[in-house]
């Protein structure tokens, strides 16, 4: 078995997620080759072949180029899978691979089974498990799903490819709009208490708030209330917004959808507070208080402020 | 203008989900629906352009599945759709993204839309496949996850949501397939009156199969719950004595309280 791994270069820089592009081929036993469209000058230490493509030809997003590209490599490698990152680069791109190539693809791949992958459902309280049909699937791998490999070493074989010609891009890259400057650095907090959907609106916030205070911590949220304008876009954890690591992660009324995981996943110790005993914020959290939050957190807000 | 929408109609995720005796879907019994989340967006979006061209562009919205998809396409007429087509199919669930695409594909292929809207992914799958597959049959260009949408009577240019709060700016022509991610615009909600007009617009109904022909790449094997992988502990009480056992873990197990 053979895979074929697509790498992201953002912004000049190789992203570090084809580490996990690796240890998903380790984790399935199979030799793996690795496609960038990138700069010759960073390319990772890696002892196999790479094919490589110069992305100031091809640009960093060029989704109809890079698709010919890759089927190009595909031609010459014969991969029984074409793995990408479940990302906006990967999940752009998997699509047309797959109806270039006629293949199966597989979405947000957390896990492997018998004959085929696992996939989540239903804002991650199911599990489904898909199996191609074709000899070649593509699959795109979700964040933090499959341990990253070591940094690596060796120097790779490397081979150049070209386009025939040049198309027109159909999808014309404009440049990238740097994240707005962040009025609130929860990256640096001890504590954070986030605010989810279950505090049901706006008002209610103000115990989270309360509840971060007592604790001497800052406030997050999640996407569905930055979204509602409970709180401002800077508050946002997960994967469109800041990833933390404090010492305490309070969850209030969050259902523990991954994207939201991923940004907060390495905090040292998680509280959950949700009425649902079967949220999959269960499976990180550290104690999970089942409880309504709009009596739960002045509880634990009052029973702080007592000596 | 030509413009189609497509919009699919999932369980309100809020639910508490079972799996069906066969052990690879939903049991259906029970479970309230509506339309897909990312799919309001891509019908208010659909409503805009609309809007911006005079109201000359016809918008047809487009939905597969059983009977009850009729509510989610009554809800995109009452927003401001011209047209509703039902793609009837009862296991519609057995479809993967490959034959929903060909499907909504063979659709459109003789009727020249302009733009094709679909939410970014369905909240039920999340394959996030569905609308690009459908621009690689088409051979129309396709921009995925966008949060804005400027046409300016040419092209458009719009910013796709990247990782980490970074957008990435582009610009296409049509005839473009576009994928909505959730904030792109505010659905509006559907007046009365709106509603009632809405029954009066045309609504269409095809059998699956005189659109579909094409066999699934992928085929679900099993739905079920994720594995109970939970280290923690569960409190479970009254308000205060909860309070009460989680100060007390915190000060012994984390360095937060003094
Ligand atoms: C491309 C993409 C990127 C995304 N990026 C992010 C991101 O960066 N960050 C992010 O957070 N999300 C992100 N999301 C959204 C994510 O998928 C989830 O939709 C979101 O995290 C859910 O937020 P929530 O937990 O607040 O709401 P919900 O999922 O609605 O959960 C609410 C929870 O509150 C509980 N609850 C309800 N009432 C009460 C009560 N009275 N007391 C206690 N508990 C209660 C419920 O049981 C439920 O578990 C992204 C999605 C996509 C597709
Ligand atoms: N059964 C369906 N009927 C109509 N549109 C659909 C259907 N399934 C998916 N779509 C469209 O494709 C988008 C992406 O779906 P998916 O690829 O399943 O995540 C959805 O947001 C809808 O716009």
């Amino acid at each position: 078995m053979k895979a074929l791994l697509i790498c992201e270069f953002q912004d000049g820089k190789l992203l570090e997620g084809y580490r996990e592009l690796l240890g998903f081929a380790e984790s399935l036993g199979v030799e793996a080759s690795l496609l960038v469209i990138g700069n010759e000058a960073i390319l990772p230490p890696f002892a196999g072949r790479i094919y490589l493509a110069d992305s100031a030809k091809y640009n960093e997003f060029d989704p109809d180029a890079h698709k010919r590209l890759a089927l190009a490599v595909v031609d010459k490698e014969r991969p029984d899978v074409i793995a990408l990152l479940h990302t906006s680069y990967g999940w752009d791109l998997a699509p047309r691979l797959a109806a270039g190539l006629k293949a199966a693809l597989i979405s947000e791949v957390v896990g492997l089974v018998e004959g085929g992958y696992e996939v989540t459902a239903c804002n991650a309280k199911l599990r489904r498990s898909v199996l191609p049909q074709t000899e070649t699937a593509v699959v795109t791998l979700q964040a933090g799903a499959f341990p990253a490999a070591g940094p690596g070493s060796g120097s790779p074989q490397v081979e150049r490819i070209e386009l025939p010609e040049a198309a027109p891009a159909r999808i014309e890259f404009l440049g990238y709009i740097p994240a707005e400057k962040k009025d609130v650095d929860l990256t640096r907090a001890e504590v954070i208490v986030s605010a989810g959907r279950g505090l049901g609106k706006k008002e209610n916030v103000g115990l989270v708030e309360a509840l971060a205070k007592a604790f001497k911590g800052e406030v997050a949220a999640t996407r569905p209330v930055v979204h509602a304008g409970w709180l401002s876009d800077s508050h946002l954890v997960g994967i469109t917004g800041q990833t933390v690591a404090p010492k305490l992660y309070v969850a209030c009324g969050i259902s523990g959808a991954t994207q939201h995981q991923v940004g907060m996943r390495k905090s040292a110790f998680i509280v959950a507070i949700n009425k649902d005993r079967d949220a999959p914020i269960g499976e990180l959290a550290d104690v999970l208080v089942v409880a309504d939050v709009l009596q739960f957190l002045p509880a634990l807000t009052a029973r702080l402020a007592k000596p | 203008m030509k413009i189609l929408v497509c919009v699919k109609q999932v369980p309100d995720m809020e639910s508490s989900f079972r799996v069906n005796a066969a052990g690879d879907w939903l049991d259906e019994r029970d479970l309230a629906f509506r339309m897909n989340e990312y799919d309001e967006f891509a019908v208010e979006q659909a409503i805009r352009l609309k809007e911006q061209e005079g109201g000359a562009p016809d918008v047809t919205v487009l939905s597969i599945g059983p009977a009850r998809v009729v509510e989610a396409i009554k809800k995109a007429l009452a927003m401001g759709a011209d047209r509703g087509v039902h793609i009837q199919d009862d296991r519609a669930h057995e479809k993967d993204p490959w034959q929903i695409a060909s499907a909504i594909a063979a659709f459109a292929r003789d009727k020249a839309f302009d733009f094709v809207f679909t939410g970014f992914q369905s909240q039920d799958r999340g394959s996030a496949q569905v609308g690009a597959l459908v621009a690689e049959m088409l051979d129309y260009a396709c921009a995925t996850t966008l949060v804005s949408f400027d046409w300016d009577g040419t092209s458009v240019t719009a910013d796709r949501e990247l990782e980490q709060g970074i957008l990435g700016r582009v610009r296409f022509r049509p005839p473009a397939v576009v994928t909505c991610q959730l904030n792109l615009n505010t659905p509006r909600y559907p007046t009365l009156p709106n509603i009632m007009k809405a029954r009066q617009k045309e609504l269409l109904a095809f059998p699956v199969g005189d659109l579909l022909k094409e066999s699934p790449m992928s085929s679900t094997g099993k739905l079920y719950p994720p594995e109970k992988k939970s280290h923690g502990r569960i409190l479970e009480g009254e308000v205060g004595a909860l309070a009460d056992q989680l100060v007390a873990i915190l000060k012994s197990e984390t360095g937060v309280l003094h």
